[in-house]
């Protein structure tokens, strides 16, 4: 059996076949209607310009965490200390503004500085796991678990502590940012920030430009391949992880910045709502191709919006939008080990 | 190939039409709650509210969404799920937690056409410290303080070991008041039903960081609650939305522990553990939803905080009273006495908060003789003395 362009195709499809026909045998023990309930999800998500904006508006920190994980994962490290990255910029924002709000600076430049301060944060948070992993020797996967939690202990501490509520320590959050320091939206009623978008946009295409068109890409590449073959070649291993590790904090870290200025408008406990590891499963879903990585993000976020829903019109929990993205990223992981198993077989042959 | 046509149309039209539904009401409302809709707690009393308002107010359907906190719907913001609601037809929307309000002001604002009742906020009183004018919300609260006094009798009536442990969600205005209301009514039983030595009483607080657990983020109750029954608190009375004080109590006393539980917020949390519920103070919304939702029916909606409390003639009665006690059948018989002493009491307008009243820090809150205004209540600074824990989070 030969690696053809439309063998593999054939067993994506399987795969999302596969996920789909899981998800409905779920809603059918749940005695709940699969057609209405795949319906519903797709009208919360694009049955109005109101919903779908919701969805650019997930869709946005997803596709940044995406795009600084495609880095990571071609040179091959697990950074799923990702979660910490996205929570640090977002600290590090809130410490910007609240220290340049009230005196007197321009808004649209306070904005700028915060989210410039957000990827500071995200830099130095995913410098650290590189440190670890580099200069410790700690496994990136469990370096980074640690500072995720880390990452949220100084989260929760500055909101319940230094950076409080007057009077009130609440899981609500810091206080709200002055209206003027919100990132500037399409409407007043919308909540979309065309120059988040813009950011987003930009951050996909200058990472499919640095893998795929850069030399600095194609190094990536090889670390990620063979570490070793590629050190016995002159390439510097380290250095290239230590930098795929820093820009994808500088992309967490502005969708921590992006939560802050343009979603809340204020520090919460989970201000990393997840996208990091979401982020994981896109990367994986899109076998780490960056041209795909935005509209399978896009499709995320139009079940994480869409899935709300299920509980408001059939009663249903809306976690089945989770189900049904794990069973994808499951059944098109399993497909794609299907096809190399087979493929392999009838090289062999 | 006719025939399945037919079936793919009819599966649509039945899709279309659930997806619709809604539409033909003449008054939908929407429902956000912070945990399960069948939490047994502070969620569920307010579920359980709007399925009072449908039976009892014709021509009104309620729609929900549950879960609404960051941590189970990421990226999501309460205000954005109101419009969801609203966008299925929701006129009212009703934001259950202290937490959404600044997504419940962000809201009304956003929104002046929609109705929306801010539970347990104080937006829009007058009198109070964070008012603003926003005409098309209302607050609603109720005087749980009365049913945390209650059960501070019950606990200090009960309690072998001189030992009450609060297990608080985390800590606030509100959840100052309530702490120190438990106190306050326990203090009052220990010295005046009991006649023992108030240096004897321990009273001690805890708390976990949120209404609930949140697992990695707030501490886990349970083992909060088990630190206080292994170390000699026999008596935990809840402040979180959630049993674990009740499943915890039962673990222990099917070990062979005296220890007994109180839980917050809904009418049957007892049944969570039935042997060791000595009763439970709850909310019962009803009444006030149904007035706000009516007279945003009629056109006599008008912006104003209230604060109700117990109806005295029958303080569980579910169409008059906004807090109640719904004592468990493992209360003794000495306990129960004291606990029907003390509403009569109440009835008859003994007031605990009344100086000399003095805060954790030694500072006189209210001087001998003098009753606290609804604003010393509310916006409780400290711990009283004699409260053993953090007063403010650190």
């Amino acid at each position: 059996m030969r690696d053809s362009r439309g063998m593999r195709a054939f067993f994506q499809v399987g795969g999302i076949v596969f996920a789909l026909a899981l998800t409905t045998v779920v809603l059918v023990a749940s005695k709940a209607p699969p057609f209405a309930a795949y319906l519903n999800i797709a009208l919360g998500a694009f049955g109005s310009w109101e919903v779908f904006s919701n969805v650019l508006v997930s869709w946005v920190p997803l596709l940044l965490a995406t795009s600084g994980l495609l880095l990571t994962f071609t040179v091959g490290l697990w950074n799923i200390g990702i979660e910490g990255q996205i929570t640090f910029g977002a600290i590090f924002a809130t410490w910007a503004m609240r220290s340049l709000q009230g005196g007197g600076t321009d808004p649209a430049f306070v904005i700028m500085l915060s989210i410039l301060a957000g990827a500071l944060g995200g830099i130095l948070w995913a410098m650290l796991a590189g440190a670890l992993k580099t200069f410790g020797g700690v496994n990136e996967i469990f370096g980074g678990l640690g500072l995720n939690f880390v990452a949220t202990a100084v989260n929760l501490w500055l909101i319940f502590g230094p950076w409080k509520r007057p009077g009130i320590a609440s899981m609500s959050g810091t206080v709200p940012f002055d209206k003027a320091l919100w990132l500037p939206t399409l409407t007043a009623q919308s909540r979309l920030s065309p120059s988040s978008i813009a950011i987003a946009v930009a951050g996909i295409v200058l990472v499919y430009v640095l893998i795929s068109g850069t030399h600095f890409g194609l190094r990536l590449k090889a670390v990620g391949r063979n570490p070793r073959a590629a050190y016995l070649l002159g390439i510097p291993t380290w250095q290239y992880m230590m930098t795929s590790f820093a820009i994808c904090g500088a992309f967490a870290g502005l969708a921590g910045a992006i939560q802050v200025t343009a979603v809340y408008h204020r520090l919460i406990p989970s201000i990393s709502s997840g996208y990091g590891y979401l982020g994981m499963m896109v990367a994986m879903l899109v076998n780490y191709r960056a041209a795909l990585a935005a509209p399978v993000a896009l499709f995320f976020a139009a079940l994480n919006v869409g899935s709300i829903q299920l509980p408001i019109v059939l009663k249903l929990d809306s976690s089945l939008a989770g189900v049904l993205q794990g069973t994808l990223v499951l059944f098109v992981l399993l497909a794609q080990g299907a096809r190399e198993f087979f493929a392999r077989k009838g090289g062999k042959r | 190939m006719r025939k399945i046509n037919r079936f793919i149309l009819v599966l649509f039209l039945a899709a279309v039409s659930t997806v619709a539904f809604g539409q033909s009401s003449n008054f939908t409302f929407g429902l956000l709650m912070v945990g399960p809709y069948n939490d047994h707690g502070w969620s569920q009393a307010n579920y359980d509210a709007t399925q009072y308002v449908v039976a009892k107010t014709p021509g009104t359907q309620m729609i929900y969404l549950d879960k609404v906190n960051p941590a189970d719907r990421p990226g999501t913001t309460a205000s954005q799920l109101a419009e969801s609601l609203v966008a299925k037809g929701a006129k009212l929307v009703i934001f259950s937690s202290d937490d959404m309000s600044d997504e419940a002001v962000k809201f009304a604002q956003a929104h002046p056409d929609i109705f929306v009742i801010m539970s347990s906020g104080d937006q829009v009183w007058k009198d109070g410290k964070n008012a603003k004018n926003i005409p098309n919300m209302v607050n609603i609260m109720g005087r749980m303080e009365y049913g945390k006094m209650i059960a501070g009798v019950a606990a200090a009536i009960t309690t072998q070991t001189g030992q009450i442990a609060y297990l608080g969600p985390l800590a606030n205005d509100e959840t100052r008041r309530l702490a120190s209301s438990v106190y306050l009514g326990a203090k009052y039983a220990w010295t005046k039903y009991l006649n023992r030595d108030i240096s004897k009483l321990k009273f001690k607080v805890t708390w976990i960081g949120y209404w609930f657990n949140i697992p990695g983020v707030t501490s886990d109750p349970t083992q909060v609650a088990d630190d206080f029954f292994n170390s000699g608190y026999d008596v935990v009375v809840s402040g979180i939305d959630t049993t674990e004080a009740v499943t915890e109590a039962v673990k222990y006393a099917a070990q062979g522990k005296r220890v007994w539980a109180i839980p917050y917020d809904y009418v049957d949390a007892i049944k969570e553990g039935n042997a060791v519920s000595l009763g439970v103070p709850y909310f019962n919304w009803g009444p006030a939803y149904v007035s706000a939702i009516k007279s945003a029916m009629t056109g006599k909606w008008t912006s104003h905080f209230e604060w109700n409390g117990p109806d005295w003639k029958n303080i569980n009665n579910p169409d008059t009273s906004a807090v109640g006690f719904n004592r468990g059948s493992v209360l003794s018989k000495p306990a129960a006495a004291g606990v029907d002493k003390f509403i009569a009491e109440l009835s008859k307008g003994l007031n605990l908060w009344k100086g000399p009243i003095v805060l954790q820090d030694g500072t006189t809150y209210l001087k001998d003789g003098v009753a606290a205004t609804d604003q010393q209540i509310w916006y409780l600074p400290q711990l009283l003395q004699g409260i053993e824990g953090q007063s403010v989070s650190k």
